[in-house]
């Protein structure tokens, strides 16, 4: 299944594409105007819903609507599941940022599209298998997962969200992202360089 | 006009469910743009060739936060009506660190992970496996791990609260570092640039 997928190359490799039916990559835009326009969707966010934007909550509300129709009496059991759960009246899935994850995807997916960057294939460095890349997009998304339910929230909702709000611990968390990432960097080099 | 509007009743939770998707496509679209759907530009942060994730992230984080300061300054906007997480330090901090090591491991973050599968990276789909998989684990072990979760509460806080200097000073101040901070950010790519030529790799 791996072997045919092409390897990402990231950035303006777009427009060395080998392939001459494929519409050459657009560059990336300005990081300022990108992060302008990410800035201004999160304060519409705050404006109309009073709330900021998110990840992995929504990933938890996937994992407990799961595990509550495998095991229900065991996700109620367990006071993490249940608070996702509330009182039952409603799916777990009919949830804001459940709604918000979904036009992330569509939202990617349209600016991919008009950029011509949506092709299948896995990103890494040259120096790294394909397999060895998932076995490590897979570990790196487990640690992921149980830090950003550990810290409840994410680079979205914590970093971007609470930074823009001031809020104190996320703030924290954000510089413990930076440090912890930098501090890992060297270790796992060979797979991006 | 009082905002936020969902809080004033301007519309129900149907809507809200809608108001969400669309903030959605906002979000992630953005997020393409910057490049966010490449696991490779997003690490690049992590060994200083392109630091764009500081960049985007923290020109979105002024400009919020600007927005949040003269909407709420201007009465517009009632600030106490915004929803803030509550603050548990020491779980942060942690959480922190573990989310940093699995973003340069995984080569996303949980959001742009999703950006990255829309565009068609299958790294990032099993990235975002890996994700389900470590709050499973995390849901499986939270009897155990409930005592830390909630160690250090401190409440609903924001730093001018925390460093009692006011709310505009703050602001400022995030301003001034951000703007020295892309300054820096731009001189340290350029000297990585230049190393790379000195000596290719």
């Amino acid at each position: 299944m791996l072997a045919d997928t092409k390897t990402v190359t990231a950035g303006a490799a777009g427009g060395e594409s080998g392939e001459a039916m494929v519409r050459p990559a657009q560059p990336y835009w300005n990081p300022y105007v990108a992060g302008f326009g990410l800035g201004l969707v999160l304060l519409a966010s705050f404006v109309i819903m009073g709330r900021g934007l998110g990840a992995s909550g929504a990933f938890s509300s996937l994992v407990v609507a799961g595990s509550n129709a495998i095991a229900p009496e065991h996700t109620r059991a367990n006071q993490f599941y249940a608070e996702y759960l509330g009182d039952g009246s409603k799916s777990p899935l009919m949830d804001w940022l459940v709604f918000e994850v979904i036009g992330v995807l569509v939202g990617g997916l349209i600016s991919g599209t008009l950029a011509g960057r949506v092709r299948s294939g896995i990103d890494r460095g040259p120096a790294i298998s394909n397999r060895a890349r998932l076995f490590y997009a897979f570990g790196g998304g487990g640690i992921m997962g149980i830090g950003a339910k550990l810290a409840r929230g994410c680079t979205s909702g914590q970093a971007l969200t609470g930074g823009a709000l001031l809020n104190a611990g996320s703030w924290a968390f954000m510089m413990a992202v930076f440090a912890g990432a930098y501090a890992m960097a060297y270790f796992v080099r060979r797979q991006w360089q | 006009m009082n905002a936020p509007f969902f809080k004033f009743g301007l519309f129900g939770e149907n809507v809200s469910l809608i108001v969400a998707f669309l903030i959605g496509i906002g979000f992630g679209f953005f997020l393409e743009r910057a490049g966010f759907g490449s696991a490779r530009k997003l690490t690049a942060q992590f060994y200083f060739t392109d630091l764009a994730v500081f960049k985007v992230m923290f020109s979105a984080i002024i400009t919020a936060m600007i927005g949040l300061f003269y909407l709420g300054w201007m009465g517009v906007l009632d600030l106490s009506l915004v929803y803030l997480t509550p603050t548990f330090m020491l779980p942060q901090v942690v959480g922190g660190l573990l989310l940093g090591v699995g973003f340069v491991v995984g080569g996303y973050c949980p959001g742009t992970a999703c950006v990255g599968l829309a565009t068609g990276k299958i790294d990032a789909l099993v990235n975002l496996l890996g994700i389900f998989a470590g709050i499973l684990v995390f849901g499986e072990l939270f009897p155990f791990v409930e005592a830390f979760y909630t160690a250090t509460p401190m409440g609903q806080v924001t730093l001018p609260q925390i460093m009692n200097i006011p709310y505009g000073v703050v602001v400022f101040a995030v301003i001034l570092m951000a703007v020295g901070g892309f300054a820096g950010a731009t001189r340290v790519e350029k000297a990585m640039a230049k190393r790379k030529e000195v000596q290719p790799s």
